[in-house]
């Protein structure tokens, strides 16, 4: 049995629908985030599993127990807020204590586990110090001690990164990864940052109006969305679509409209004439000056008509003859080699048939 | 605004002295060395030693004094209970109700006040009009406690209750104490509001009770004695003193009020 289990929860606000019919399940120790974009319904699902809201229908529970009827401050989870929501009015170790002290821990004991929580978020010494005198990052770590100090069952993360800056976000993500592993406490974690998803999570669900497009492994995310949506949200990607015009076992042949039949691996096994999309990732096509390498797959010329030299890698969108843009993506890590491409310039681009992933529709 | 606009700064000048010079007369005659309010004669402290002993005077501002800090008492408690409860539930009829009595006469409040207590046999006394100051203080300090509560971040309160805090724990250890300047100087209003009352006290006093204003001005019914502007001076010294002390504590309160009322 799963620790949380979100089964069919749909959440409405007049006419509109945040959360639709979401069921999904946490395992324990399991590092799980909701992904999407703004209004997607992810943090409206966060604040139903902390209490803060209640669905119109389906449950939350926990441990096999309905969270129905338990208010916020009677649920075994804690949250870790966008905005840190620290008391002002307290010093850290006042933050820190404040959970204790409600739940009745004794005052004795008290202090050891103050400590143990500021050395989990590697604030030691901060102890005195007023909200207002500590950096974003320390705030989110003290938001993090104060949610961890009572080992809650799961721990709710609402965008806890969203505020700082990039640098910094990612000396906080390994931080994450690690005091989560640490803890062993099942997180929960919202954001609309892919990568940072990508980076932090073992499973991802990704949102979108309200319902889960697809739920699984980051990889598979990445590299098999299962949607046009979810292809298009992480990370970039080429979508093309068009029909199925032939199949060779489990090689089919789309034929797009400005690049003529492309040829692609799959799985599933569509039916001629029936409609679909492959995404393409661009850093999975070669892109290369000269002829054409005589390897099976598909290739295309064209012309360099936009580049974006990003300093580690180069994106270059090429048109092609019958009008299709393509984007593909080369690393600088030749020596001096800054860009390999001119706009203008004739190129030559291919990728092997399992480069591609088909998604039927 | 442009500091340097001269016709701004005359216009500024001619209204702030609209407003304070009476009260400079008031304040300089009260050490003037003669019984009549008419010329300069030479300073004297006298006025203020005769109110000293005056023990009509100081029965009075007793009196005053117990109905103020009653009234502040009760009516910073029930007020910030209104505060919570407007900025809780955005029912605009509640905010209605709480300030209508501001905004109401004064004359009506009292009159009505007074056959209120009348219709229920309540003797008029202390306890009548600290009652009758607790209705129209509770409107001021709902105004400066939701002002508070407004620029408070919301999220705190259910950051507190994540943590394990029942409601009432949520509003003791987080909310209050984010909020206490706003009562804070919610009730020093309500005490400068009560001290100074004179309408609604008059109807609600009855015949025996006197509190300060009550005693200024049976006195000037005879004649504006210095001793009278004494009695002002210190008692616009305590307002004032007061008001500043309220400003300070909550620098939201002039704000919110001319927000609130306008």
């Amino acid at each position: 049995m799963a620790l949380l289990d979100i089964k069919g929860v749909t959440r409405r606000f007049g006419e509109f629908t945040a959360v639709d019919n979401v069921s999904l399940s946490v395992e324990a120790g399991e590092f799980f985030t909701l992904l999407g974009p703004s209004g997607c319904g992810k943090t409206t699902l966060l604040r139903m599993i902390a209490g803060f809201d209640l669905p119109d229908a389906g449950s939350v529970l926990l441990d096999g127990e309905d969270l129905a009827h338990r208010p916020p401050e009677a649920r075994p989870v804690r949250t870790v807020f966008q905005s840190y929501a620290l008391f002002p009015h307290m010093t850290v170790e006042g933050n820190v204590a404040f959970p204790l002290q409600m739940a009745k821990v004794p005052p004795r004991d008290r202090p050891q586990r103050i400590a143990a929580a500021l050395e989990d978020v590697r604030l030691t010494g901060y102890d005195k110090r007023f909200p207002h005198e500590l950096s974003g990052g320390q705030k989110q770590r003290v938001a993090v001690a104060r949610a961890l100090v009572t080992h809650p069952a799961v721990l709710l993360l609402d965008e806890p990164l969203a505020a700082l800056d990039a640098k910094l976000r990612e000396e906080l993500q390994i931080e994450l990864i690690n005091l989560q592993k640490e803890v062993g406490i099942a997180f929960v974690y919202v954001t609309h940052d892919q990568t940072e998803a990508l980076a932090l999570s073992h499973r991802i669900a990704v949102m979108n109006h309200g319902r889960v497009e697809q739920l699984d492994v980051p990889s598979r995310i990445y590299g098999f969305p299962n949607s046009r949506f979810v292809a298009d949200f992480i990370g970039q990607c080429n979508l093309y679509s068009g029909q199925v015009v032939a199949r060779d076992g489990t090689i089919v042949a789309i034929d797009v409209p400005s690049l003529g039949p492309v040829r692609v691996a799959t799985r599933s096994e569509p039916a001629l004439g029936s409609s679909g999309t492959i995404a393409l990732r661009p850093e999975q096509i070669r892109i290369a000056a000269g002829a054409p390498a005589d390897a099976p797959g598909n290739h295309y010329r064209g012309t360099v008509a936009d580049l974006l030299y990003m300093g580690d890698v180069t994106v270059y969108k090429v048109e092609t003859s019958g009008g299709s843009r393509i984007e593909a993506l080369l690393a600088n890590s030749q020596g001096g080699g800054a860009k390999f491409f001119e706009v203008g310039d004739q190129v030559e681009m291919s990728w092997p048939v399992d480069a591609g992933h088909f998604i039927a529709g | 605004m442009r500091k340097s606009d001269p016709w701004l700064r005359a216009s500024a000048l001619v209204a702030y002295a609209f407003l304070y010079v009476p009260l400079a007369i008031v304040v300089v005659y009260s050490f003037n060395d003669s019984r009549l309010n008419a010329e300069w004669v030479g300073f004297t402290l006298d006025w203020y030693r005769k109110l000293a002993g005056d023990g009509a005077m100081i029965a009075a501002a007793g009196n005053s004094l117990v109905i103020g800090i009653s009234a502040s008492v009760v009516s910073t408690v029930l007020g910030t209970m209104a505060g919570v409860a407007m900025h809780r539930y955005r029912l605009r009829v509640l905010p209605l109700l709480i300030l209508a009595p501001i905004a109401i006469p004064e004359i009506l409040t009292g009159v009505s006040l007074l056959i209120f207590f009348v219709m229920l046999n309540v003797t008029l006394g202390l306890v009548s009009v600290a009652i009758a100051h607790i209705t129209f203080c509770i409107g001021f300090v709902a105004i400066v406690v939701r002002a508070r509560l407004a620029g408070m971040d919301e999220t705190l309160t259910e950051a507190a209750r994540d943590c394990g805090a029942s409601p009432w724990n949520a509003f003791r250890y987080v909310t209050l104490p984010l909020i206490m300047p706003g009562v804070i100087a919610g009730a020093l209003m309500a005490f400068t509001l009560s001290i100074d009352d004179f309408v609604i006290t008059f109807f609600t006093a009855g015949a025996g009770t006197i509190t300060l204003p009550l005693q200024i001005y049976s006195m000037i019914k005879i004649s504006v004695t210095p001793e009278v502007n004494a009695v002002s001076t210190l008692l616009m010294l305590l307002t004032l003193v007061l008001i500043i002390a309220a400003a300070r504590i909550s620098p939201t309160l002039l704000r919110s009020t001319q927000e609130s009322t306008s």
